[in-house]
């Protein structure tokens, strides 16, 4: 399958709707794990992660809904949408299977947003500026914990090897839809084109994997569609899940 | 989130008015008394006899009754549990929340209560017990939790039920703990009661947006906290006459207050609350007495309470399943962090601490050792003991030092020690350790007499 891309590039509310789509179907997941952490330490810390994200998918939504000028708020965008309006990369929507799948996603994301963030930091757009500000910080911790595990997965025992190396080579072909190329809308700056990031996050996944002792997976499937409104089948149980209660009820406030 | 006009005060202000004088207690140290020799067990139970009679703190190395230091393992133990399985019933709403402000807090209630187990855990460390050691207990179904946690969580509407009811009650139970007499579990209470405070009110906040709502949402409400009243006024245990631990633990001041004197407190700060909600607490027979000065209600169905506490309410299987499989799926990750410190020079042995106490450690366990956490609250002050938790190297304790103990901004800097590193002064020697320097009075500058119209000296 190919995302049709447009060669404008999408406009700024669009472009803000996929990354509160990304931080939020990531929270959602990272949120899955609360009492299913492998150590109570790390469900305080992944609990810590969810909120980053859920806060940067508030900001974000919020701002989407300003600029679209419909009277939609972040929870009109969050809970009323079908799936084919998500504009969320498949990565974040995958299910974690088990605790190295999800520190692979948390890196391979992470990395992505943490340079994502940092160039939007400088957007012209004063907005998306400061919300892209304190969530390069977040990322950088989000980063900076995914990183501990990779290494303590990869270079601990056999077993976990093995689970953290099939982590990566499962994750990996999902992250290319990250780069896929596309002029961000002006407002957004120069620093925000992805497909200049993808030498940068190569560079510093594989210094990672490598300090792992993992094997970085050759490059080959790279499927792709989320931009586009197209996603996994395990997407619609995911909104599915999260939508219903909002759904039941409409025009109910909470 | 909205505040309410006119609503009473939830009871949380004086509540945690009693935190404060709690805490101020603590500051204002133990009044100890005039111990003399190092103490063989005899000067050591006169000392334990004193320290209580004159409402001190026991520490970790004081000398203790053996009966003290169980009932101790047993109910700081019961109380992390509790914490750590309360999450399930909450969690089950996470993915669900309708609303994002309330899926966020909901996520940062249930990791205060993850934070409340880590803190609570660390308290029964101190007394000789591992943690591996407690949850094999629990996961076994030794050792208990409150028994609310075997009810479901039906709708949304049962997310606020159980923060209003159950964390009210908890928070009237835990402020009156505030001044037991094991000093870290008090420290560890006055922590947890601030933030407890935060979870009644946002229950309470989430059923008073229902109160507000459409038809099906306020009966969603009336619902839930039929199903909530009593697992919540269960929380208090048995009647005062029927329980088996009471007595001992209010000598011991331990327990501060009766079960019946704080669930009898709970049911006078619930009423007029109710009334804000416009529901209806399932009990026909709660009314004012205006002799006694507080409502009449009808006590829980105690044969349930037993029923439910010896393993068959409605969800203790699927809890307990649920934590098992947890610890189960986790043991890989545990393993796996232990066997990257050992290969990366931080051996397991400078960390690990001495078994002590009654501990029954099996000796090939992976679990990761205990750290000691000191936070700077603010630059300028000094790091002070903030309490314990479990990574397997420096670099992880750290990090999750930062997330149980400055979750709420109170640190700007952070140290780990592993606790087997840390050399105590023992309490015998407390005379000879520490007297010499109650003579030296010309070392404080109060000691000195100034002379009229000398300042800034
Ligand atoms: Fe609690
Ligand atoms: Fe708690
Ligand atoms: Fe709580």
């Amino acid at each position: 399958m190919t995302a049709p891309m447009t060669t404008t590039g999408p406009d700024l509310r669009d472009y803000v709707l996929r990354l509160g789509d990304d931080a939020l179907v990531a929270a959602q997941r990272v949120a899955g794990w609360c009492t299913r952490a492998p150590q109570f330490e790390e469900d305080v810390a992944l609990a810590n992660i969810a909120l980053d994200l859920l806060g940067q998918a508030r900001a974000l939504l919020t701002y989407a809904g300003e600029l679209e000028g419909l009277g939609r708020d972040e929870d009109a965008l969050a809970f009323g949408r079908d799936e084919h309006e998500f504009r969320n990369v498949q990565l974040v929507e995958l299910p974690d299977d088990d605790f190295a799948t999800a520190i692979a996603k948390m890196l391979f994301f992470g990395v992505y947003q943490r340079l994502l963030y940092t160039g939007l930091s400088r957007a012209a757009d004063p907005t998306l500026a400061g919300i892209a500000a304190k969530a390069a910080k977040e990322t950088a911790y989000h980063v900076d914990h995914a990183v501990s595990w990779t290494l303590r997965l990869g270079d601990g025992t056999a077993e976990s090897h093995r689970r953290m190396q099939a982590a990566v080579d499962h994750v990996w072909p999902y992250t290319h839809e990250l780069f896929e190329p596309g002029p961000p809308p002006a407002a957004a700056g120069p620093g925000a084109d992805p497909a200049a990031l993808r030498g940068p996050w190569c560079r510093e996944v594989e210094q990672v994997l490598a300090e792992a002792t993992l094997r970085r997976p050759e490059d080959g499937w790279a499927p792709t569609g989320g931009r586009s409104g197209v996603h996994t089948e395990a997407f619609g149980h995911l909104l599915a899940e999260m939508q219903y209660v909002y759904r039941a009820h409409p025009g109910a406030r909470w | 989130m909205e505040l309410l006009d006119g609503v009473p005060p939830l009871g949380t202000e004086e509540l945690l008015a009693e935190v404060d004088a709690a805490e101020r207690e603590l500051a204002a140290g133990e009044g100890p008394p005039a111990g003399t020799a190092p103490a063989g067990d005899e000067e050591g139970a006169a000392r334990f006899e004193a320290l209580i009679a004159a409402d001190g703190k026991i520490e970790p190395r004081d000398w203790m009754p053996d009966g003290y230091r169980r009932s101790l393992i047993r109910q700081i133990a019961q109380h992390a549990h509790s914490e750590i399985m309360g999450m399930q019933p909450e969690t089950n709403w996470i993915s669900r929340a309708p609303s994002l402000a309330r899926k966020a807090i909901l996520i940062a209630k249930v990791q205060d209560e993850a934070g409340h187990g880590l803190y609570l855990y660390s308290v029964a460390e101190s007394l000789g017990v591992s943690r591996e050691w407690m949850l094999d207990e629990l996961h076994a179904g030794r050792q208990k939790y409150l028994s609310f946690i075997n009810y479901p969580t039906l709708t949304w509407a049962d997310v606020g039920a159980l923060a209003w009811l159950t964390d009210g009650a908890a928070v009237v139970n835990q402020v009156s703990l505030c001044r037991t007499s094991y000093g870290p579990y008090a420290r560890a209470l006055v922590r947890i009661c601030k933030e407890e405070s935060f979870h009644h009110r946002q229950g309470f906040d989430l059923l008073y947006a229902l109160s507000r709502g459409t038809p099906e949402q306020r009966a969603m409400l009336q619902a839930a906290v039929d199903r909530w009243w009593y697992p919540a006024l269960a929380m208090f245990g048995p009647p005062d006459h029927m329980s088996t631990h009471s007595a001992q633990s209010l000598a011991w001041r331990i327990k501060r207050a009766t079960n019946d004197e704080l669930r009898q407190r709970f049911v006078d700060i619930c009423v007029p609350q109710a009334r804000v909600l416009g529901v209806t607490l399932p009990d026909p027979a709660l009314r004012w007495n205006a002799e006694r000065g507080h409502h009449d209600f009808t006590p829980p169905d105690f044969e349930e309470l037993k029923r439910v506490v010896a393993g068959n309410g409605p969800c203790n299987r699927q809890r307990l399943a649920h934590r098992r499989r947890a610890h189960e799926d986790g043991a890989w990750v545990r393993e796996a962090a232990a066997a990257y410190a050992a290969k990366h020079g931080e051996s397991r042995e400078a960390a690990e601490p001495a078994p002590a106490g009654e501990a029954a450690r099996a000796p090939e366990r992976t679990d990761w050792p205990l750290w000691e956490v000191f936070v700077r609250p603010r630059r300028g002050l000094a790091h002070s003991h903030a309490g314990g938790l479990h990574a397997p190297d420096a670099a992880m304790a750290l990090r999750n030092a930062r997330d149980l103990y400055t979750r709420r901004g109170e640190g700007v800097s952070i140290w780990v020690l592993p606790a087997a590193g840390i050399t105590a002064s023992s309490p015998d020697e407390k005379d000879a350790f520490f007297d010499p320097a109650g003579d030296k009075v010309y070392r404080h500058p109060s000691f000195f007499e100034l002379p009229e119209g000398v300042e800034h000296l």
